[in-house]
């Protein structure tokens, strides 16, 4: 892996133009594969049924906007999340397995995804154990996610490398694999509470990753960028990325999702603005 | 209510995002630009220059005969005792200027660029314009600093330079021209290519903006006979070409018994080099970049692509793919990857060096793409079994062709690599430092990129071995080809 | 009639970009300039100069990472704002025009002391060794008094366009030009932090600066014998690189070596690496 090369890369497909219908198709495609996220120690049962509502129904005044693709909460409220869903289409995700650190013994990640799959989750993200990667203990790494989408039962599993605490390229790849051979069916890069998250390097490597792995097995496993992307513009690079490296087919939920807070608002804003020209203002949409 | 997205057959396609030209202020006709002024040809005439990607003309352009010329030279050489007297700090702030000017003009080059070249406007306004600046910037600061750059050395110009530059990067070649020679007390007479000398007149109104005195630069296009004359011209003490190497022989040969420094940029067939233990994807889009940048028109092209045999089935393949996804097109549309081809005349050179590859039994693949029906268009190709002795394997192609050859060691594909008449450029893709090392210490290349291709600074000399020519452009070497030293 | 009452200018130090009061709320008054009649010099104190050295040290990073094409454009523009505010600078117009055509000069220099200064050793053993100038870090400069700008900018321009930061003691008799570079530096493009600028009087602040163990060179124009002994001696106690020099006159002086400016705020770096897979 070579770090400049890569950058460069992500840095060019980055300047792309994205204009007129592309950039208004892009944005619902986008909005389609937000994973509308909360994870505040200060979350309640009354904020998750708000955030649901929106996930369901972003814009009211602009019906062509989809729903989002899935609502992704802590455990002890993805009942509620799962009741507010229920026939919508959007699915209700949790995190799992001592998220966000991973520090715990395997048992108790393993009960916390019991317990969130039994309150309701569909999708369960769990946490690799950065302890024992960056101990260089591979088996460790992929037996803990074995052992987890064991306990998913249906919900799929979705498996968060933390990129920004592996350190390298090179280590982002080498986590990327791992996961997929231990049965993740997505990877991703950030719990979204570190410093960095799915910047256009790591998502350009994740990709390539996956395109080898689909390549050599033919098992599709799909991406999910998770942290910093907080802007349509953002999202976009991240699509043109996905588009480039894996091909149109890959543009939509099942193979791609952006787990975001913000950023759905800001796709709601450049959305109004490609259809009336006027710069929208943050006020224009609900918060949640 | 919302719904979802459907996936049945996904398609996102960019939708055209065009450069807009209407910023751009071009005249209906330009003279020369000789004493500070745009003047009448006396003996030359008025041509269109076309625009390669539609067939319109950019502008019509005054080409010089030889009366212009002889006239060029004379007022290059009555400014040149005045230019050289100024202090360093007053060249180099004229000099600054230029480079400030390009900046702000910098959207109008960069359209203009591509207009009358053909080059993606991505290219022209990320690479071609931001460079030409820097490198004015670059020896504005060395103006003043002459004797630092050579060694201690007591130093003086030569007089009056007679510039050529091709079409490839035309005004960026300009400026590899134009900023050393000024720097360091020369004048210069520059010729611009015949296919593409609008943005080198936009470079004249910017000297005329920055109140450079009259004569110190004129800007005289032509087509090859205004290039010989002016190498002929007996009242030169510099000669700087950069193009082919056949026009490069040329005229070594005119300046034969004449004693006056030449530096000549010519030709190349650089071998790109991919070892086993490369990064193998950005050794792809260093591929992709060596040979598809510029539509391949670069003389340091990565035009032979050398695999190491144990992973060429697999770089060939990702290669293939990655061209798949290259978009061809209208230069001006922000996301064509790969633009036309300058002419019909180097078109038509590279239809007949391709159709000599398959002739030779070479295996050709083409990127099927829908081209234009008007301009000049060649879509990205690959030929594999290629063997060294194949035309496509040993002449330069300057156009969007790459020949893939194997090798099973390091020491094969060195002897590979320098088996040219050329000697330009290389690339080598390792993650070895130590390989990499040796490998570029045993090239026959005047530039080496490690794990990269086509990276150039006006900081890092630039400049071939054996027939890819002499002298060396960018840098503190690029002071030398302007400079004597004083007795 | 009645005339009008002009708005008078507030003069204060420059730390961190930002124009602020000297933390120990004490003035000077200069006596004998007539442009400084009624005006009140910030007395800096020990900790202006702490947190001087503090803002230079964060903003030492940012700086040395840009590119020295960066640097330079920076430099240059430095030069185009002096320029353009060259009427409102408390200085001759030679001391300004000088002081301009210096900052264009160091602009030049910022990607060019590298092959000049360092290079490629061919040591006898297969390694590609090679020896780089890097800057030193937070460079200390004790302005001498006259000539109050061009003095001070001979020593900073060559600082900043070797990648250092700048904490900068100001002259005790003149300092309003250079307090006025601030405000220059505003319109610029100068990162905040990268230059900072100290009033006040140099017999108190010159000491604390060299005993800093956080700078890593100190630039002494003072001309003061005994001032330049003390900070000698202050400056070892951490190796801090000392140089003492005479204040440029002209820009001839300024720029005449400029080699020996640079050498002393760069450390070279040589590194090894073996040829041969």
């Amino acid at each position: 892996m070579d770090r400049v090369g890569i950058e460069e890369r992500a840095a060019t497909l980055g300047r792309r133009s994205i204009k007129t219908t592309a950039k208004q198709q892009g944005i619902r495609m986008a909005v389609s594969m937000v994973d509308l996220t909360t994870l505040e120690g200060s979350d309640t049962p009354g904020k998750v049924r708000h955030l649901c509502a929106k996930a369901v129904c972003p814009a009211p005044a602009m019906p062509e906007i989809p729903s989002v693709a899935a609502v992704c909460v802590y455990p002890s409220l993805v009942g509620v999340a799962r009741e507010a869903l229920d026939g919508t289409g959007v699915k209700a995700a949790s995190v799992a397995t001592a998220f966000p650190s991973g520090q715990a013994s395997l048992d108790v990640k393993l009960r916390d995804t019991e317990e969130a799959v039994a309150a309701g989750a569909e999708e369960i993200d769990m946490v690799i154990s950065r302890e024992a990667f960056l101990a260089g203990d591979d088996a460790r790494v992929m037996e803990e996610i074995v052992r987890v989408k064991d306990v998913c039962g249906d919900a799929h599993l979705k498996v968060i490398i933390e990129t920004a605490e592996l350190g390298s390229y090179d280590h982002v790849r080498h986590a990327s694999m791992l996961a997929m051979e231990a049965g993740a069916d997505f990877i991703k890069t950030s719990t979204g509470k570190a410093s960095s998250g799915a910047t256009p390097g790591v998502v350009l490597v994740m990709l390539e990753a996956i395109r080898d792995y689909v390549d050599r097995t033919g098992r599709i496993v799909g991406m999910k960028a998770a942290g910093g992307v907080s802007t349509s513009k953002a999202a976009l690079h991240r699509l043109v990325l996905v588009k480039e490296t894996l091909g149109d087919e890959w543009l939509t939920n099942e193979r791609f999702r952006i787990g975001a807070s913000s950023l759905l608002n800001d796709l709601l804003m450049q959305y109004q603005k490609t259809e009336t020209g006027h710069y929208a203002r943050p006020e224009d949409f609900s918060k949640e | 209510m919302a719904t979802q997205e459907q996936r049945t057959s996904i398609t996102w396609d960019y939708a055209p995002a065009p450069e807009s030209p209407d910023h751009v202020r071009l005249r209906d006709s330009y003279g020369l630009f000789i004493d500070g002024e745009f003047v009448d040809p006396v003996d030359g005439t008025r041509v269109p220059s076309i625009n390669p990607a539609t067939e319109e003309t950019v502008a019509e352009v005054a080409f010089a005969g030889s009366e212009d010329v002889a006239r060029a030279v004379r007022s290059a050489r009555a400014a040149q005792p005045g230019w050289a007297a100024l202090s360093g700090l007053e060249r180099g702030k004229y000099l600054f200027r230029v480079a400030r000017l390009i900046q702000e003009r910098a959207r109008e080059l960069a359209v203009v660029e591509s207009m009358d070249g053909g080059k993606p406007i991505r290219e022209s306004r990320d690479v071609d314009v931001p460079l030409a600046a820097a490198h004015f910037f670059h020896y504005a600061g060395w103006a003043d600093k002459l004797s630092y750059g050579m060694g201690g050395r007591p130093v003086e110009p030569l007089g009056v330079a007679g510039q050529i530059v091709p079409w490839n990067f035309p005004l960026l070649m300009a400026a590899w021209k134009l900023a050393p020679a000024l720097a360091c007390g020369n004048t210069a007479v520059l010729k611009p290519a015949e296919t593409t000398p609008v943005t080198a007149l936009l470079l004249a109104e910017i000297l005329q903006e920055a109140e450079l005195p009259p004569g110190v630069v004129s800007i005289i296009p032509g087509d090859g006979s205004a290039g010989a004359t002016l190498v002929r011209e007996p009242d030169i003490d510099k000669v700087a070409f950069t193009g082919s190497t056949a026009v490069g022989k040329n005229i070594q040969a005119a300046l034969a018994g004449r004693r006056i420094p030449v530096t000549l940029e010519l030709g190349g067939k650089s071998a790109n080099i991919v070892f086993e233990d490369a990064a193998l994807d950005q050794a792809v889009e260093g591929i992709v970049n060596g040979i598809f940048f510029n539509q391949g028109h670069v003389c340091c092209a990565g035009s032979r692509l050398l695999i190491q045999e144990s992973v060429a089935d697999t770089v060939v393949s990702k290669l293939w793919s990655r061209m798949g996804r290259l978009r061809v097109g209208d230069p001006l549309d922000k996301n064509t990857d790969v633009g036309a081809i300058n002419s019909r005349e180097q078109l038509e050179r590279i239809e007949s060096l391709v159709a000599s590859g398959e002739e030779e039994g070479a295996v050709r693949r083409t990127v099927a793409c829908e081209l234009p029906d008007r301009g000049f268009w060649f879509a990205p190709t690959i030929f594999t079994d290629v063997a060294p002795a194949h035309r496509i394997a040993a002449e330069e192609i300057f156009g969007p062709v790459v020949s893939v050859l194997t090798f099973r060691t390091q020491a094969e594909a060195i002897e590979k690599a320098n088996s040219t008449p050329y000697g330009l450029a290389a690339g080598i893709w390792t993650d070895k430092g130590s390989k990499a090392f040796e490998v570029a210490n045993a090239l026959q290349a005047g530039v080496v990129w490690q794990n990269t291709y086509n990276k150039f600074d006006p900081s890092a000399a630039f400049g071939g071995y054996k027939e890819s020519g002499f002298g060396r452009e960018g840098g503190m070497s690029g002071l030398r080809p302007y400079l004597k030293v004083a007795s | 009639m009645s005339s009008r009452l002009p708005v008078r200018k507030t003069y204060k130090l420059f730390i961190g970009g930002a124009f602020v009061r000297s933390e120990s709320g004490r003035y000077d008054r200069i006596e004998g300039d007539p442009a400084a009649a009624g005006v009140n010099i910030p007395r800096g104190s020990r900790k202006d100069v702490r947190d001087a050295v503090a803002a230079g040290r964060k903003a030492l990073p940012g700086w040395a990472a840009r590119t020295a094409y960066n640097r330079g454009q920076i430099l240059y523009r430095f030069a185009e704002a002096l320029e353009s505010r060259a009427a409102d600078i408390g200085a001759e117009r030679a001391d300004v025009e000088a002081s301009i055509d210096v900052l264009v000069h160091y602009a030049g220099w910022t990607d060019k002391f590298q092959p000049v200064l360092g290079g490629i050793n061919p040591v006898a053993a297969p390694f590609l060794s090679f020896s780089l100038p890097e800057p030193t870090g937070v460079v200390g400069v004790v302005a001498p008094d006259a000539p109050p700008l061009l003095g001070l900018i001979a020593e900073v321009a060559p600082a900043l366009a070797a990648g250092n930061t700048v904490v900068a003691v100001l002259s005790d008799e003149q300092p309003l030009p250079g307090l006025d570079l601030g405000e220059v530096m505003g319109i610029a493009d100068v990162p905040g932090g990268v230059v900072n600028l100290l009033s006040g009087r140099r017999s108190e602040l010159a000491p604390v600066l060299a005993s800093h163990h956080a700078l890593n060179a100190i630039v002494d124009v003072s001309g003061d014998a005994a001032l330049g002994a003390e900070i000698d001696k202050l400056a070892a106690e951490s190796v801090t690189r000392v140089r003492h020099t005479t204040p440029a006159e002209s820009y001839e002086a300024a720029t005449g070596d400029p080699l020996s400016r640079l050498e002393a705020v760069t450390e070279l770096k040589t590194a090894w690496h073996p040829v041969g897979a």
